[in-house]
């Protein structure tokens, strides 16, 4: 359940929300839209190539720039299903949360891994697997906040429970 | 006795109902302020009717501000708006204003006294840290964030770390907060205050007016901080004093605080600076890029749209003209700066320029409306991104600088210092 195994789509540092998914698309924050427009200007062919599962591979500061949330549901619609950078700016890092896409902080897997290697990536331990390579990379433990809003099923749920609302 | 805290650890402490919060304890915090805009409500209303709540914390704290693709540029844009006019009637929200009555959402929430020393403000936009400039922990969110406060009036927050920035000296001639800033963001790079807070201060913040102050704390999330402060000075008071009427309570970072670091920096032999493409953090002296010609200028925004910032560039407009071939877009941060600016002859000068002066919008600083670049087309703007393909197409550049530079930038059709232009009197915002 909680491994993931897809092919690896990498960018490099700073790679920002308005490249993620950029303003002129937004007057139309449905998936669909989002998905197909998602890497437009840095990565035309992303949006048709990605498939269900794949993951993204990334350097430092992932996701700087606005705190649009249509960043991660692009990265979603697109297919992607879970983020491994090096670090990432805060507002994507509360957004990718909040809107259930598993991210980890590993810094070797930037310069460790290729576009279209195999991976397997285990969200329970954060650990991310390329068997082709015989590599093992180790991620930074997600914070126990983090971890019991997500165990929680993410932050609607969570507020859902603060109010009462269940 | 407590230890010694920063400005924002005592903010978030007092808010959370604790004594004492630490750089990396996680709080639940009440909010004074929370506001969205046209761009953000979709995804908002769909999570605030998801969470369930059947109405917003408290109508009178929260703010709706149609401002990014304003007036409507489409039709699907015109219905983001619908959505968040029906929103504001159905939550019976105090802070809705029409466009015609409002103003880019940053500079209008400090213009209209929305934020206050000591608050905790929210916003569903990455800019609204620049509140921090009068005291006021403000800090940005995403959208489903931004939905749960709206039913809670709460939101969890993780006690930054602090890096302090001391600038000392006198401010030299047409050097302004979008100098010390990207100065800033140069030397500590795009990420180097990630999940920290950066406090400003020292002689030369001292000198700045508010307009400088709201550029430096608008653009700490370009370093990629949570937020940027300022303790509060009799300069901030007396802004203050015209925009804010209830009770409120100011906070400076106890002497022993615990910073991660402290930078200190002269800035006394500072020249106008330029963010090249496409990162904030490519600083170069404008002097250095004078070979760089233009085909856009951008003046305002919620950077650099204050009363201040126009009077500077009005200022080295006036009497000139924008250089053949290229456009000049004058952007007033609200509607009141707007009028301020007609009042003032300002909007004269840019028209007699032949710069198009137009009322508040974000449009052309997120590529979104309004100013959009075409393939290899070159801007010089005011605003706070230079990312790829910001301002339009991919393969356009955006360089960033404060007024001065972008009014002689527009004269000459390049990148100028402005002494190129001016008569040696003018000051920076």
């Amino acid at each position: 359940m909680s491994m993931l195994k897809g092919r690896v789509w990498t960018f490099g540092d700073n790679i920002d929300t308005d490249v993620i998914i950029p303003a002129r698309f937004m007057n139309d924050p449905s998936p669909e839209n989002m998905g197909a427009h998602c890497m437009a200007d840095i990565a035309p062919t992303f949006a048709a190539e990605a498939r269900e599962g794949d993951v993204l591979v990334a350097g430092r500061n992932f996701g700087c720039g606005s705190s649009r949330e249509h960043a991660p549901i692009a990265l979603i619609a697109a297919g992607i299903r879970c983020v491994v950078a090096a670090s990432f700016a805060r507002i994507f890092y509360r957004n990718a949360f909040n809107m259930g896409l598993p991210i980890l902080e590993c810094e070797q897997a930037h310069a460790a891994l290729a576009q279209g290697d195999a991976v397997e990536v285990d969200l329970a331990t954060g650990r991310v697997l390329c068997p082709a390579k015989g590599l093992t990379l180790e991620s930074r433990p997600v914070p126990e906040f983090m971890r019991a809003l997500v165990a929680q099923g993410g932050l609607i749920p969570y507020t859902r429970a603060k109010l009462n609302l269940r | 006795m407590t230890a010694p805290m920063t400005m924002s650890q005592k903010i978030l402490a007092r808010h959370a109902g604790l004594d004492e919060a630490a750089p990396g304890q996680i709080v639940e915090a009440a909010v004074d302020f929370a506001f969205t805009n046209d761009v953000m409500i979709p995804v908002v209303a769909k999570a605030f009717e998801k969470i369930g709540a059947k109405t917003v914390f408290d109508a009178e704290k929260v703010g709706l501000f149609p401002d990014h693709f304003t007036p409507n540029k489409d039709i699907k844009s015109a219905e983001n708006a619908r959505t968040l006019r029906e929103f504001a009637k159905k939550h019976k929200i105090r802070h809705y204003y029409e466009v015609g009555r409002v103003g880019i959402e940053h500079s209008f929430v400090v213009e209209q006294g929305l934020a206050a020393p000591g608050e905790i403000v929210i916003g569903s936009d990455s800019h609204t840290c620049t509140a921090g400039a009068l005291g006021a922990f403000a800090t940005g969110v995403g959208s489903t964030d931004l939905a749960a406060i709206l039913a809670s009036g709460k939101t969890w927050l993780r006690v930054p770390e602090t890096t302090r920035f001391v600038y000392h000296g006198r401010l030299p001639q047409w050097i302004g907060g979008k100098d010390l800033i990207l100065l800033t963001i140069g030397r500590i790079g795009v990420d180097g205050a990630n999940y920290r807070a950066m406090e400003f201060a020292g002689e030369a913040v001292a000198e700045l007016p508010m307009a400088g102050r709201f550029t430096m704390c608008n653009m700490a999330i370009e370093a990629g901080a949570k937020t940027g402060l300022m303790e509060v000075d009799e300069t901030a008071l007396a802004h203050l004093r015209g925009c804010v009427t209830r009770p409120f309570a100011a906070v400076a970072s106890d002497p022993g605080a615990p910073y991660a670091e402290v930078h200190e920096w002269d800035v006394s032999d500072l020249e106008p600076l330029v963010a090249c493409p496409h990162l904030p953090s490519n600083v170069r002296r404008a002097s250095e890029l004078a070979d760089v010609a233009l085909d856009q200028v951008v003046i305002g925004g919620c950077t650099n749209g204050c009363i201040d910032d126009l009077r500077q560039a009005a200022a080295l407009l006036k009497g000139r003209r924008v250089a053949e071939g290229i456009r000049c877009l004058v952007i007033p941060g609200t509607q009141a700066i707007h009028r301020q600016a007609m009042r003032e002859g300002l909007a004269e000068a840019f028209v007699d320029a032949g710069a198009f002066f137009s009322g508040p919008t974000c449009g052309p600083c997120l590529g979104a409306h309004m100013g959009i670049l075409a393939a290899r087309e070159r801007a010089l703007a005011t605003t706070n991104r230079n990312f790829v393909g910001r301002m339009g197409h991919p393969e356009s550049e955006v360089y960033l600088a404060g007024p001065a530079v972008a009014a002689a930038s527009a004269v000459l059709g390049r990148i100028a210092h402005p002494a190129e232009i001016a008569d040696p009197k003018g000051g920076a915002a």
